[in-house]
């Protein structure tokens, strides 16, 4: 037996590493073939591929405040892509981060302005508390709907981010629009309620990565976590142990709507400094792509919205210097996606040693 | 005969009675004011259109044990390729293929990814509609317009009725053939060989691989050939609906289907008439508003398909039952 490890030859035992760390290398070499993928597809649109991912990432890392605005749209996504996995673990898919963060930043652009005046120790908090309660509000309807009703939670959170749009533009267009302004906006937060940078890192950047760690802490030390961990993956074994799962089902909501409505309040006091129509957007289905890119780890979203970021701040470069649109991003994380979340790639790299891929998310009528 | 539907009439006192009130009720508004009760039902069964389709390729999948999230990204890439292929070939027919095709093509991609290779079907479905939302806003062009309009027929004598004629049988390609579409399925799905072992494999898949069924191939090709329904869907709302396309534009109408399907208890006939129901209550709700009757902001009219949705899941769920096996891969000797 012995013998047999030893004559392993160097080759194979990276190879022993790779496969012991697919859940790393499976993301990876899909990200090199999506680039490879959407280089084809941008040498199509006649612009040489190379020249357009250095002025994209040059854009987004290098110049100017590239690397500022880079950590500044991964903050937001640090905190959707967890609210995603927290849900995720449960066995619950989120899809409705997108609602439950408008629904933060308006909430906390509301007390940023309406508080003006008061000292920054009571406005701050408060308008940040008001995001995350705002987003846990709205979640967790979609959690009560789930555990006492057994509404499917992909079609109600669907549902709610429409009807979270609808009511948020009748908001902005009457009770709280800035006066005599035609912009479907609110009035802007006290300067005393914006979140600034300490060179070009954010605030609200650290504090989501270590919010990340605690998170990763709560999933993985603490009871909460471990009860969220066995409803997920054998939802039978956690019921006879005496789990109250419509219980566990509305806190993950909630912890979920929280995260997210957190990812909008410090989208709205960190950089739009106000509630305006046609912003956030994406925020929260970029969550959904940054989770399963992740795969539902908490410390995994931050590569992963950094990931996201980059190419979101890089893209206005990218379509000012070679005309391609910025929508290839979209292009290029769905081609990710479908690589990473389709179970082919890992069993053609890995054959039988790559690890199963289980069900997740839960059927219908349970 | 008399004998055989009043017993059919007593075996189904509460569709038969509900049915009777409704169209009397339709027609006595009818003859109150001819031009809104034609201009409402009209509205309800447009918007109900690629509902009643989409809603079907969720009843082929689900009744065959496949989830199927994804009709949403089925419907937006195929109104997409639809538009787009008929502007560039300059003929709507190619158009029309060209949709439908590509519904199926994605039917076929999400069955052999959730069946063949046992992937969760709704983070398949799910990653189904993001990337057919990248790939639709990527390859969007404004400006393109479509060769001709899809062209109106009107079934003989059917047309001639008075409120349902109008409504119902004065329709392009995809309106029409949605009615064929659900009484064919309906006829199908409980009448045929087929239809029973659909329903089999989407109940209790081993039981039905013991009677010699092939599980796996059966679910492969119904959730492919469903997804001409879902083609069907997207090709209606850009060629028939609007003659346009922008980004996004199916506006979660996958998700409302699915809804719907639930509401309907994976029945052909009754998704058409909780469709119907859908369509009417928001005409009711934007004749309301704008005859000043009630005094409610656009914004909430718009709503109130989404908020429907939820109470109808919210009341519905638990009195209906969804087929045994929905959503679960079957893995050969191990049921």
């Amino acid at each position: 037996m012995s013998e047999q490890i030893q004559t392993r030859s160097p080759l194979g035992r990276i190879w022993d590493i790779a496969v012991r760390y697919q859940a790393i290398v499976v993301p990876v070499v899909a990200l090199t073939l999506a680039f490879t993928i959407g280089g084809v597809l941008i040498a199509l649109q006649g612009v040489n591929p190379l020249i357009a991912y250095e002025s994209l990432f040059r854009a987004a890392l290098f110049s100017g405040d590239g690397l500022l605005r880079t950590l500044q749209k991964a903050t937001p996504l640090i905190l959707t892509g967890m609210a995603v996995s927290i849900a995720l673990r449960l066995g619950l898919f989120n899809i409705g981060a997108q609602g439950q963060l408008i629904f933060g930043a308006l909430a906390s652009a509301y007390f940023g302005y309406s508080l003006a005046g008061a000292p920054t120790i009571v406005i701050l908090p408060t308008a940040i508390a008001a995001g995350i309660l705002a987003g846990a509000m709205w979640a967790s309807i979609a959690g009560l709907l789930k555990a006492y009703r057994g509404v499917h939670e992909v079609i109600s959170t669907i549902m709610l981010n429409s009807i979270a749009y609808g009511l948020i533009e009748f908001l902005i267009s009457g009770p709280l629009q800035e006066p005599d302004q035609v912009l479907l906006r609110t009035p802007a937060v006290a300067d005393n309620a914006r979140l600034g940078n300490i060179g070009s890192v954010p605030v609200a950047f650290i504090g989501a990565v270590l919010l990340a760690f605690l998170v990763a802490w709560m999933l993985n030390r603490t009871t909460t976590g471990f009860q969220f961990n066995t409803v997920g993956k054998n939802k039978f074994a956690a019921l006879y142990s005496g789990m109250k799962i419509s219980r566990l089902t509305v806190l993950a909501m909630v912890f979920s709507g929280g995260l997210a409505g957190l990812g909008g309040a410090i989208e709205t006091l960190g950089i739009v400094h106000r509630y305006e129509s046609g912003f956030n957007v994406g925020l929260g289905f970029d969550g959904i792509t940054i989770a399963l890119l992740a795969r539902a780890n908490p410390l995994a979203t931050i590569p992963a919205a950094l990931l996201v970021a980059m190419l979101r701040a890089g893209s206005a470069t990218l379509q000012f210097d070679t005309g391609i649109k910025p929508e290839v991003v979209d292009l290029l994380l769905a081609i990710t996606l479908l690589l990473v979340s389709i179970p082919v790639l890992a069993n053609i790299l890995f054959r039988d040693r790559a690890q199963k891929q289980e069900n997740v998310t839960s059927g219908w009528g349970s | 005969m008399v004998n055989t539907l009043l017993r059919y009439i007593s075996n189904h006192k509460l569709s038969f009675f509900t049915s009777v009130i409704v169209i009397v009720g339709m027609y006595w508004f009818y003859f109150v004011d001819a031009i809104r009760a034609e201009s409402m039902l009209g509205f309800a069964w447009r918007y109900s259109i690629p509902l009643v389709l989409a809603a079907m390729v969720g009843i082929i999948g689900e009744r065959s044990g496949v989830v199927n999230i994804g009709i949403e990204g089925q419907m937006l890439t195929s109104a997409f390729i639809g538009f787009f292929g008929a502007a560039y070939t300059g003929s709507l027919i190619m158009g029309m293929f060209l949709g439908v095709g590509t519904g199926v093509v994605m039917g076929a991609f999400l069955a052999w990814t959730t069946v063949k290779w046992q992937m969760d079907q709704i983070i398949a479905g799910v990653v189904l509609n993001i990337v057919a939302a990248g790939i639709t806003s990527f390859y969007y062009t404004q400006g393109q317009l479509l060769p001709t309009l899809m062209p109106k027929w009107s079934v003989p004598i059917l047309s001639d009725i008075p409120l349902i004629g109008p409504v119902f049988f004065e329709r392009g390609f995809f309106g029409l053939a949605t009615l064929v579409f659900v009484v064919l399925l309906q006829i199908m799905l409980f009448r045929t060989r087929w239809g029973l072992r659909t329903r089999a494999i989407g109940e209790y898949p081993s039981a039905a691989d013991t009677a010699g069924i092939d599980v796996i191939k059966m679910r492969i090709v119904n959730v492919t050939i469903a997804g001409a329904l879902a083609g069907c869907a997207g090709a209606y709302l850009s060629l028939e609906a609007t003659s346009t396309f922008e980004r996004g534009f199916t506006a979660g109408r996958g998700f409302l289907a699915l809804a719907i399907l639930i509401f309907g208890a994976w029945y052909p006939n009754r998704v058409m008439f909780a469709a119907l129901f859908f369509g009417f209550t928001t005409a009711l709700a934007s004749q309301l508003q704008a005859d000043k009757v009630v005094d409610i902001p656009q914004q909430f009219v718009n709503l109130l398909p989404y908020v429907m949705t939820l109470i109808v899941l919210a009341l519905a769920v638990g009195r209906v039952r969804p087929p045994a096996a929905v959503g679960q891969p079957f893995v050969k000797g191990s049921g």
